[in-house]
């Protein structure tokens, strides 16, 4: 072998390698990014939701103007909420998020005892906007858990694995629906 | 209202869900009709329409029905069912899917992001509980399906106009193997010169690149399917965000 190919082939393979190990670091980095911008989309929708219970409560309030407690506990879940978001504290919203949501499932049950505001058009738009919202929070969660499982296999896979350690990724918790007693029964495997 | 604690329920248990029923790989056509309910004559009708819908507006509108979800979640099922047809141009997102469910008298309109604004939740809904319920609660089915795609197109109508589709540039996505590549290439090519010269072989090879790396051909080209008639159909690549409303009936 000639003296240019003993020093130029080892000079490939490390340069195969550096280009390598910038693929595997920066893929590391965008899923992170991805799943972090698919939280923020399941925030948006959260937002989205916070936004129609206004209306919600002054539609119902209309027809039954004797359930105050449970439309003054879903405006005040619903300022809990945005107030957590402020913050910036990520648990303490989700928690008032899921707060909301247990408050609003009552609010819905109480409807049912009003047969006028259940056919009610406006209210039917607004059950609408309700569902689709709720629906989209799904899909974001859903999609965000997806994102996430995405980075946790990248970093506990081989080759990621190797920077994951040294460069400080961490594994990601996926989203967990809280698990409310009124809501529904825990599913066991 | 019972479908709102039934969602809300449905939620909490999507990350534990066991069973989902599979969505059908790809449609059949713009109407995919897994009932039987709907004569030849009705599907060509329908396709006649929405295929002439897309060419105007390059909205997609596609049609199934199924005969019972299984036990599954109608709004999951939906969702899946958008993402594994991808109905709608790609970056546009402006595709809807009409989904019956006919044995479990549900039904959903399921709305691509760039029709959100046309098609809001409460339209959707709206369309659901005055074209298409009360049809089917007759037994009407096509003239429900048919109702209920006419309100679909009057209200995207205005949205998006068919225009020179935009080829997707692909190329940036190859830009490091390109680069990884061309060195790996190079520096093969040096040594091998190297080489050559210490042995006194005469004239150059050359750069014979063979085709291999910089084919122009897999880069560049749209992507997704855009069907003229009634013949192959396919979705054009569009995203849904969860948007448009269930019923039933």
């Amino acid at each position: 072998m000639s003296k240019v190919a003993i020093i130029l082939i080892p000079l490939v393979i490390i340069g195969v390698l550096v280009v390598g190990a910038f693929g595997i670091y920066n893929g590391l980095v965008s899923s992170q990014e991805e799943a972090k911008a698919a939280w923020a989309q399941v925030e948006n929708q959260y937002q989205r939701r916070a936004d129609l219970i206004p209306n919600l409560v002054e539609t119902v309030k209309g027809f039954a103007q004797q359930e105050k407690s449970v439309l003054e506990e879903v405006t005040r879940l619903r300022s809990q909420w945005g107030e957590a978001r402020q913050s910036g504290d990520i648990n303490k919203s989700l928690q008032a998020a899921q707060g909301l949501e247990g408050a609003l499932g009552r609010l819905m049950v109480v409807v049912e005892k009003y047969p006028e505001l259940k056919s009610n058009q406006n209210f039917m738009k607004l059950q609408d906007q309700l569902e689709g919202t709720e629906n989209r929070i799904s899909v974001e969660r859903k999609r965000f858990n997806e994102s996430v499982l995405n980075y946790n296999k990248k970093i506990r896979t081989f080759p990621g694995a190797l920077f994951a350690g040294l460069f400080g990724f961490e594994r990601m918790p996926l989203f967990e629906a809280e698990q409310d007693a009124k809501k529904a029964p825990k599913v066991k495997f | 209202m019972k479908r709102f604690l039934l969602l809300a329920f449905v939620f909490a248990l999507l990350g534990t869900r066991a069973y989902s029923l599979e969505v059908p790989a790809r449609p059949e056509g713009r109407v995919t009709d897994r009932t039987g309910t709907l004569t030849r004559d009705q599907i060509y009708a329908l396709e006649k329409k929405l295929s002439a819908f897309e060419k105007e507006t390059t909205n997609q509108i596609a049609v199934l029905l199924i005969p019972s979800l299984e036990g599954d979640s109608l709004e999951d099922y939906s969702i899946r069912l958008a993402e594994k047809w991808k109905i709608g141009q790609q970056g546009r997102n402006n595709g809807v899917i009409l989904l019956v469910v006919k044995n479990d008298r549900k039904l959903r309109i399921e709305v691509g992001y760039g029709l959100e604004g046309a098609l809001p939740d409460a339209l959707a809904g709206t369309i659901i509980r005055n074209e298409i319920g009360p049809r089917f609660r007759e037994g009407q089915f096509y003239q429900g399906i048919d109702a209920g795609v006419n309100a679909l197109i009057a209200a995207t109508k205005g949205e998006y106009k068919a225009g020179p589709k935009k080829k997707r540039n692909q190329m940036e996505a190859w830009i490091p193997f390109l680069i990884m590549g061309a060195f790996v290439f190079f520096f093969i090519l040096a040594a091998s010169r190297a080489r050559r010269r210490q042995y006194h072989s005469g004239g150059s090879r050359g750069w014979n690149s063979g085709g291999g790396f910089f084919g122009g051909g897999p880069f560049l080209g749209g992507s997704g399917g855009w069907s003229s008639g009634g013949d192959s159909f396919s979705g054009g690549g569009g995203s849904f965000g969860g948007g448009g409303a269930s019923g039933d009936w």
